[in-house]
């Protein structure tokens, strides 16, 4: 069995600090006063929430931290039971569940909101959630209308750039009440300044995996390294960790060293990973000397290796840009197809495989005709389902006979390909 | 003369079989696979070298298969059963491109060449349309599960079936019974349903003839019939379909077992 266990000092630094971050957030459980608002990944505009010492508090991370911790399903039980559907997402459900239960995880006590801040509204579901939160905690709710990229350019039009800046504007009234404080924009430059040297740093470390062989695993390592990119993104400790990485990765690079002993598939990974199952399903691939170079997930919150990067002297348009069209979930199929070719061909990969997940059917439709599209351009390509956050959905018979004959056969043409060759 | 098997460890039977060197079946044998998995492999593979009055020192190699094939605990190598159905079916009918299998729990599209996997698509944590929908239907109406395809092709007016959901095609069959619907018309709408959601499945894959139609489900005429008909295609079947995947796990054992008596090893 290849060994995926690997603890360098990025890891340690990150334990430290997500402890620290996961420590304000029980203090403000307990009354330290501190503000939390609890925002959604896609495109989160944090570095106005940090200018104004308000604490980010992310239900998806809490709720996909409880998954990887098997102690998601008492959770999406308990709201099952309040009537939430079976086919309703089930970050929405633990979360919901988390919240009657007291708000308690083994990482943290979930602050109550002072603001419920929907920042990402391309999911219908997204919104009723934080509707729903609203009702239960009686606390205002901003809904940040950020317009779909629409069009072919992928670009957003100059009017849906002058709507996301009004909201803006709006957002950072409301949010100066809940602060206390006028927003100093000095503070908020230096928070922009931040984003915008970690976002750089970011999209160093993920050119690093088109090194044969990559220094880390693009996804399952990748993942990891989104709750510092979210939680901590526009503060110096968040800019230290991507540092430390960066150092870390590149070096590992640079002396040949991969997370595999022997790598001999490079793929591409389309789609949420699933959580409960996080270190199952790495083993999957991990047995065939199989290693992720690129994944469209880690993008969901940001994309930043294509050239994007906050810049302090527009703090505001670089949000907005950031909101409107520098993360996954706000992009077009067309581009996700872009971006999905571009790891392809730019990092030198053998195959793509998509994981669709039960619980975002927004996220997973058109995943099959992705699949035909890459496999009619000769892309070997494999789509296996299960789910991000319930375990029920997760059958691991299955999902490993799919796995094995995916890569037998990629085996095969590799070995076909050397002897014609 | 060098011998070697396959054994195919599946969520309903367990099948065995003994190849020689000129890849002819030397022995075959089948067991229900039951709580024990592991059990069920080594009588399957006792049985069958029994039969050939062979011992395990006979056999050059075992290649395990199926979903029990990290269980077949006295293999040599474990492959899925996707490249061992594959592997099987080309042996059989050396110009199979497509391969349609149905088991107890699932049906699965492979599109091949040269006996090689070259894409594969199976139903997703679901039975309809495999083995076990078509044992749900043969209890609700109580007819043996080995009599429902003869049965099925004796209907004249198939009803049209509602659902596909494995649990509630009793309720539907219950129905049907409760409305005077004779067996055979209930039956050929079952089939029918089924064979219209496998090719649904497999085209997916892209189907290119010829097509060889295996696993346990291939012994049932009602089923191969319907589904020739929504091909307009025939479809290779031989009375060894049911062991099509322990037969291409004995090939690879066979294969990799030459290759590593002589040193040859890829």
């Amino acid at each position: 069995m290849a060994e995926t266990a690997y603890q360098g000092r990025l890891h340690l630094l990150q334990k430290d600090l997500m402890s620290q971050y996961y420590g304000e957030l029980t203090a403000a459980a307990e009354g330290s006063g501190v503000p939390a608002a609890y925002l959604l990944i896609g495109g989160n505009p944090v570095e106005l929430l940090r200018a104004l010492d308000i604490l980010p508090v992310y239900p998806e991370v809490n709720a996909l931290q409880l998954a990887v911790k098997k102690q998601s399903l008492a959770h999406i039980q308990a709201a099952e039971g309040m009537g939430y559907s079976t086919d309703n997402c089930a970050y929405v459900k633990a979360d919901i569940g988390l919240y009657f239960a007291g708000r308690k995880t083994p990482f943290a006590t979930i602050p109550e909101p002072s603001l419920l801040l929907c920042n990402y509204v391309g999911c219908n579901v997204y919104l009723h959630w934080f509707d729903h939160l609203a009702e239960y905690t009686k606390r205002p709710t901003f809904h940040l209308d950020i317009p779909f990229i629409r069009n072919a350019s992928g670009r957003p039009s100059s009017d849906d750039m002058a709507y996301v800046l009004r909201q803006l504007e709006q957002l950072v009234a409301v949010c100066e009440e809940i602060a206390g404080k006028r927003l100093d924009p000095q503070r908020l430059r230096r928070a922009v300044e931040l984003s915008s040297q970690t976002g750089r740093l970011w999209s160093e470390i993920k050119h690093l995996t088109k090194s044969a062989p990559t220094p880390y695993d693009a996804y399952f390592d990748s993942v990891t390294m989104m709750a510092p990119l979210y939680c901590l993104r526009g503060t110096e400790e968040g800019l230290t960790f991507f540092q430390t990485a960066r150092d870390e990765y590149a070096q590992m690079a640079a002396d040949g060293k991969g997370p595999l002993e022997r790598e001999d598939f490079r793929f591409v990974i389309e789609g949420p990973p699933p959580w409960p199952y996080l270190r199952v399903f790495r083993d999957m691939f991990a047995r065939w000397n199989a290693v992720a170079v690129a994944s469209t997930y880690s993008t969901v919150g940001g994309l930043w290796e294509f050239g994007f990067a906050h810049d302090p002297d527009h703090p505001m348009e670089s949000i907005a840009e950031h909101l409107l069209t520098w993360n996954l979930t706000n992009r077009n199929f067309l581009q996700r197809y872009d971006q999905i070719d571009r790891y392809l061909k730019e990092w030198n990969a053998d195959a793509l495989v998509i994981h669709s997940v039960k619980s975002c059917r927004l996220f997973s439709a058109g995943q099959g005709d992705m699949r035909d599209y890459f496999t009619q351009r000769g892309v070997p390509t494999l789509l296996v389902e299960s789910d991000l956050e319930d375990p029920r959905y997760f059958s691991e018979a299955q999902m490993r006979t799919r796995i094995d004959a995916f890569f037998e056969s990629l085996a095969h043409r590799k070995l076909t390909a050397a002897a014609s060759s | 003369m060098a011998y070697a098997a396959g054994v195919d460890v599946g969520s309903t039977q367990t099948k065995c079989v003994v190849l020689d060197e000129e890849r002819r079946i030397v022995a075959r044998a089948l067991t229900d696979t039951g709580a024990n998995v592991t059990r069920a492999a080594q009588r399957a593979f006792d049985e069958a070298i029994a039969s050939a009055g062979m011992r395990r020192s006979d056999i050059l190699c075992v290649v395990g298969t199926g979903y029990g094939r990290f269980k077949v605990t006295f293999g040599d190598f474990q492959i899925t059963e996707i490249s061992c159905h594959a592997k099987g079916a080309c042996s059989m009918f050396p110009g199979t491109r497509t391969v349609i299998d149905m088991g107890g729990q699932d049906a699965k599209g492979i599109k091949v060449l040269d006996g090689e996997v070259l894409d594969f698509v199976m139903n997703d944590k679901c039975a309809a349309g495999t083995g076990r929908f078509l044992a749900t239907a043969a209890e609700v109406l109580a007819v043996p599960l080995d009599a429902i395809g003869a049965l099925a092709l004796q209907a004249r007016n198939p009803v049209r079936l509602s659902t596909v959901c494995t649990v509630f095609v009793e309720s539907d069959i219950m129905a049907y019974l409760a409305q005077g619907k004779k067996v055979p018309d209930i039956l050929g709408g079952i089939h029918s349903a089924i064979a219209a959601r496998t090719v649904a499945l497999v085209r997916r894959v892209g189907l290119e003839p010829e097509i060889t139609f295996t696993g346990g489900v291939s012994l049932n005429v009602g089923m191969v019939r319907a589904l020739e008909d929504k091909l307009g295609l025939h479809l290779n079947v031989c009375e060894d379909s049911h062991y099509m995947g322990a037969i291409g796990a004995a090939a690879f054992a066979l294969e990799r077992g030459l290759a590593h008596s002589t040193g040859n090893v890829a």
